[in-house]
């Protein structure tokens, strides 16, 4: 964590290394103030024994109800409906039958969780770059084109998030069917999440993007470069952690999601998203207790990969505005 | 709502049916259509031809329910020339609001309750049907199923599948070992709860009771209510109270719903394996009757689509683990009298090919294929009970055709959707909950009454 | 299988052809930027920038917000004007009063409680041992959907009578081991509200967490050093330093988490059905407005969201401004 936190600059191509090098005297310098402060701070850390064990108390409480979940999925659906599940402890079983179950057995009836997985990566994906990219443009227009009325915009733009989605749906989808012709189609999908998640997309990256020293900026202006070539040789590679760890926090919102999907994609097993699938088992509970700690389970399998093999973009990406008072 | 999470108990049924099907197909020397190639067309004729022509029909039936459907309707694609897009979603009740005013509606849409089919019409979204449909219609069915399809004399959605409500599901085995007599009015059934109370001890009590059902919590309760104003009350106060016209706090009502307060609120007489009277509101409908079979309670008040819930190995039969017996009425001299529930097919434009399809929904044919599926039942006059999968369906289908039968559709489906699916549930829950007197229940649904 | 390899393919074809659709149009109004002639080239170049997201933020979200605010003057089916009568109706309802004061208490807790939470571990674990797994643990809510997290709490809060049945749920099973009775958690008002909000809190605070312990790396060393020469004690230099230096991250995760709280709606829908007193105004302008066609209602209800969120708005607007004065 450490580590990653002290390398912002290792990220960057042989492209930026002259602005980089003219960056760098703010920046890298907290940069390196940070990692060489390590040692130190080992030993100056607020952290108690108090503390620690109160990290664990709270760690143990966040994690309980999921290692339930876990538990459960192993458990044969009698035991799931007629004792709790740490009697696993006392009368240890194990069974993948609910995983098989919701997995691998075809027909109408099964869960059939393959193709609405397959159907979640397909939305996932596109809807957290398309956002990304946009949301890039525009911050950096925000954030270092000078016009009229740039604050005002922000602030209209940073007002949006509040626009209740539920409110959107309806003008939006008549758009979709009338004018485009697309609704319960993936691309609906995708650009109704790429508007929705526009303005926090775009409150967040202008918060790292306008604290790239103006000096970097001035000086590529200086030697002529336009707003393309600065975006593209300053602000995309600077920023990379902030894309990263925002892109994450995207995808996970975008994969979670069930209000958009439910609306745009029409609600068929050909579009339609694993979470739908989810909410229609939990529409069963009583008959299908058994399969869902399995089913939820497995939804949760690509969030989590997601998480563990990109973390270290969240140290530096999200540290926006961290230092300023 | 309700219905949505109704239906979605049928499919294991179906899919009973639909095995019964093809083991039954193995069996006889099949004259199935398709076999050879040489599919008997007559049948389909009089719906004419529509070369490329599709059609989408929207409804909240999945699963298996929803491949019989697709089966049901093969032969008609076939001869027409017709395809059928069936876009099946749990979620469509909530999300045809969404889509009609987006100007994105289906073509045809199987409506699960008339509330919301009513409310679809009066926003001006639902085409009046083709004549073709009304002739059929006027064929087939009751004047009273063709009246919920209708508006201001206006005729617009056919009737399609039914359940029958106002089953008690019990154990043949559990009556016969304790010399329990099938109760023949509802005071005889009181007097049998009493009966059974002598045996509360741990987690036995005479009734078991679940009405939980997400965001419909509290309809189980409504088909309580509505079962004891159509034996007490009568048909004509039935009538009067579905439109509003008899208030809930009326006595007549009020004495209806005492009555179910008789069972539902003493704890002598409910929760079996579940609790006190408290622990209804948490028990989900699904759950609800499954007591019967641990030997937890004796009987259990559910529609006859519940006959899905009692899972594999147990058989639903007169001589089998468990059978169910119409509530009784109150007094033997009264004829029998049902309440049930069905579905609506209702058309957003008025294309041929939409009411060709339409049309031949609401025909005999179409019922008896369907039926012979397995899993479900109709109120169409030109089915052939036989047909169905189960004894049960056999017999709510013969209750449907009864012509001396009192059939009344289910109240709360029929009232304003402030009542109908909002304050009758909710209020149900609180009356169960404790948290709300008689008195205070009926005032407070009177109260929103739009 | 083949049918699902079909499908797969066939899906992921799609997908990178949306992809490639996408990075063609956007490069290519970025190479236009870049060969924009010399005159009025700014404002090309600014409107390229701008436009594809103000397009899409204008059709996507500019107008559905005007247009709910027209439509919570009309009646249900739009037809009609009705003035203030949806406004009325919602004031005078004691359900819709319910749900509107359940709302309040939603925003009020949640991102505190989440925040202080995430602080605190943050804190506590800044620089321990093993500090990237207690990280993932904390965190691991966050990637779990509402649905998935519905799930997992009704698994923990279900109930059984006593004596009827074995408690299955943890909750009750704790109770009934230090001699309580068991309770019914989601169904017990005013109670079962602070139920909900623990779901929540319990996946917001991955997310206060993971931001605030970047920030916390952030501030630099030697000020904390400069505090700790000064005899302050940990709790001090946290006040007195640490606080301050994340002081605009501490804003970004409030802000962000009371926007997600106002919307709240899986959760609600997931687990009560906004049943028992337990409705916020995010689930219930969706059944107003979906469940019974009451679109009027429903933009009423969307426009006093709108309203309950002003205040953060205007606090952050003037945050912005603070330090656009110092920049």
């Amino acid at each position: 964590m450490s580590t990653s936190s002290g390398t912002n600059t290792g990220t960057s191509t042989d492209k930026v290394q002259k602005a980089e090098t003219k960056l760098d005297q703010p920046l890298g310098q907290r940069n390196k103030a940070t990692g060489g402060g390590k040692a130190k701070r080992v030993k100056q850390r607020l952290t108690s024994r108090w503390a620690t064990f109160a990290a664990i108390v709270i760690a143990v409480i966040w994690t309980i109800p999921t290692f339930g979940l876990l538990v459960s999925s192993i458990r044969t659906p009698d035991e799931i409906r007629t004792t709790g599940w740490w009697n696993i402890f006392v009368s240890p079983s194990f069974t993948l039958e609910n995983y098989a179950e919701v997995l691998t057995v075809s027909g109408a009836s099964s869960a059939n969780l393959g193709q609405y997985f397959v159907n979640s990566l397909v939305i996932a994906i596109p809807a957290a770059l398309f956002p990304i990219a946009l949301a890039t443009m525009a911050a950096y227009a925000f954030a270092w084109i000078k016009f009229k009325g740039s604050g005002a915009l922000f602030v209209l733009v940073f007002a949006l998030q509040i626009v209740p989605l539920q409110m959107a749906l309806v003008p939006l989808l008549q758009i979709f069917s009338g004018v485009l012709g697309i609704s319960g189609t993936f691309p609906a999908v995708w650009i109704a999440h790429t508007i929705f998640g526009l303005p926090l997309c775009i409150f967040l990256l202008h918060n790292f993007i306008s604290e790239i020293p103006g000096e970097v900026v001035e000086a590529a202006r200086v030697d002529g470069a336009n707003h393309t070539q600065i975006f593209f040789r300053i602000i995309i590679p600077l920023s990379l952690p902030a894309l990263a760890s925002i892109g994450i926090f995207q995808f996970l919102w975008v994969w979670n999601d069930l209000l958009v999907a439910l609306v745009f994609s029409g609600g068929t097993a050909d579009v339609a998203p694993l979470t739908q699938r989810l909410a229609e088992l939990v529409g069963n509970f009583g008959r299908n207790t058994e399969r869902l700690p399995a089913a939820a389970f497995i939804s949760l399998i690509i969030p989590l990969i997601v998480f563990f093999s990109l973390q270290r973009y969240f140290v530096r990406g999200l540290l926006a505005g961290s230092t300023k008072g | 709502m309700s219905s949505t999470l109704r239906r979605r108990v049928l499919a294991p049924a179906a899919a009973v049916g639909a095995l019964s099907l093809v083991l039954a197909g193995c069996a006889a020397d099949t004259d199935e259509p398709g076999a050879g190639g040489d599919l008997d067309c007559s049948a389909y004729e009089a719906y004419g031809t529509f070369e490329g022509e599709s059609v989408e029909v929207y409804a909240t039936i999945v699963e298996v329910e929803a491949d019989d459907l697709v089966t049901s309707w093969s032969d008609f694609e076939d001869c027409t020339g017709i395809t059928i897009d069936y876009v099946g979603t749990q979620e469509a009740e909530t999300q045809i609001n969404v889509r009609a005013a987006a100007g994105d509606a289906p073509d045809l849409m199987i409506i699960p309750q008339p509330g919301l089919l009513q409310r679809l019409i009066a926003d001006g979204y639902v085409e009046p049907a083709a004549s073709s449909v009304e002739d059929n219609v006027d064929e087939f069915w009751s004047e009273s199923w063709k009246g919920y399809g209708t508006v201001d004399g206006t005729f617009y959605a056919a009737p399609l599948l039914a359940s029958v409500k106002g089953y008690i599901w019990y154990s043949p085995a559990d009556f016969e070992e304790n010399g329990y007599e099938i109760p023949t009015t509802w005071d005889e059934m009181i007097a049998l709860t009493d009966q059974m109370t002598e045996r509360n001890e741990g987690a036995y009590r005479p009734w078991c009771v679940g009405f939980g059902s997400g965001d419909a919590t509290g309809w189980p309760g409504t088909d309580w209510v509505e079962d004891s104003v159509l034996r007490f009350a009568g048909p004509e106060a039935y009538d009067a109270w579905v439109a509003g016209e008899l208030e809930f706090s009326s006595p007549e009502i009020t004495d209806a719903i005492e009555r179910v307060g008789e069972i539902l609120l003493d704890p002598e007489y409910v929760n079996g394996g579940y609790g006190g009277v408290e622990s209804i509101v948490s028990t989900t409908f699904n759950d609800g009757g499954l007591p019967i079979l641990d030997g937890n309670c004796s009987m259990h008040h559910q529609a006859s689509f519940y006959e899905a819930q009692w899972g594999e190995g147990v058989t639903v039969a007169p001589d089998g683990d468990i059978w169910a017996f119409i509530t009784p009425p109150a007094s033997a001299d009264d004829g029998p009298a049902v309440t049930g529930g069905g579905e609506f097919v209702a058309a957003f434009n008025d294309r041929e090919a939409t009411s060709a399809v339409q049309t031949y929904l609401a025909s005999d044919t179409w019922a008896n294929n369907r039926v012979a599926l397995g899993g479900v039942i109709s109120a169409n006059q030109g089915l052939d009970p036989s047909l169905a999968s189960s004894q049960l369906g056999v017999q709510s289908i013969e209750i449907l055709q009864n012509p001396d039968t009192v059939f009344r559709f289910d109240a709360s489906d029929l009232m304003p959707a402030e009542v109908g699916t909002s304050s009758f549930w909710t209020g149900m829950v609180d009356w169960v909950s404790g948290t709300v007197t008689t008195d205070e229940l009926t005032e407070f649904i009177d109260s929103t009454f739009p | 299988m083949a049918d699902f390899l079909s499908d797969f393919a066939e899906k992921f074809g799609l997908m990178f052809l949306g992809l490639a659709a996408f990075a063609a149009v956007v490069g290519i109004l970025l190479f236009l930027a870049d060969r924009a002639p010399k005159r009025g080239r700014d404002v090309l170049q600014l409107l390229i920038f701008l436009l594809p997201a103000g397009i899409l933020l204008t059709v996507g979200l500019i107008y559905p917000a005007v247009n709910t605010t027209v439509l919570s003057f009309f009646n249900r089916n739009s037809q009609e004007f009705v003035g203030f009568d949806n406004f009325v109706w919602m004031f005078t309802q004691p359900q819709i009063q319910i749900t509107l004061l359940n709302t309040l208490v939603w925003v009020a807790l949640v991102p505190t409680l989440s925040t202080i939470f995430g602080l605190a571990y943050a804190v506590f674990i800044d620089k321990s041992k093993g500090e990237k797994v207690l990280k993932s643990l904390v965190f691991m809510p966050m990637a779990i959907s509402f649905v998935g997290a519905g799930i997992i709490w009704r698994f923990m809060y279900e109930y059984r009578a006593e004596g009827f049945s074995e408690q299955i749920g943890v909750l009750n099973q704790i109770i009934v081991w230090v001699g309580g009775e068991p309770q019914q958690f989601l169904q017990n008002s005013p109670w079962n509200t602070f139920f909900l909000i623990i779901v929540m809190v319990w996946i917001q605070t991955g997310f206060a967490m993971v931001l605030l312990s970047a920030a916390i790396k952030g501030v630099p060393v030697e000020i904390v050093e400069a505090s700790r020469l000064d005899g302050a004690n940990p709790w001090q230099t946290f006040w007195n330093v640490t606080v301050p230096g994340i002081r605009s991250t501490l804003v970004v995760v409030v802000t962000t988490i009371s926007i997600a709280t106002l919307k709240v709606f899986d959760i609600v829908r997931a687990m009560t059905g906004g049943n028992f007193d337990t409705s916020v105004v995010a689930n219930e302008m969706y059944t107003q407005a979906f469940n019974r066609g009451e679109f009027g209602q429903g933009s009423a209800l969307a426009l006093v969201l709108f309203v309950m969120v002003l205040p953060i708005v205007v606090y952050n607007v003037r945050i912005m401004r603070k330090q656009k004065e110092i920049r």
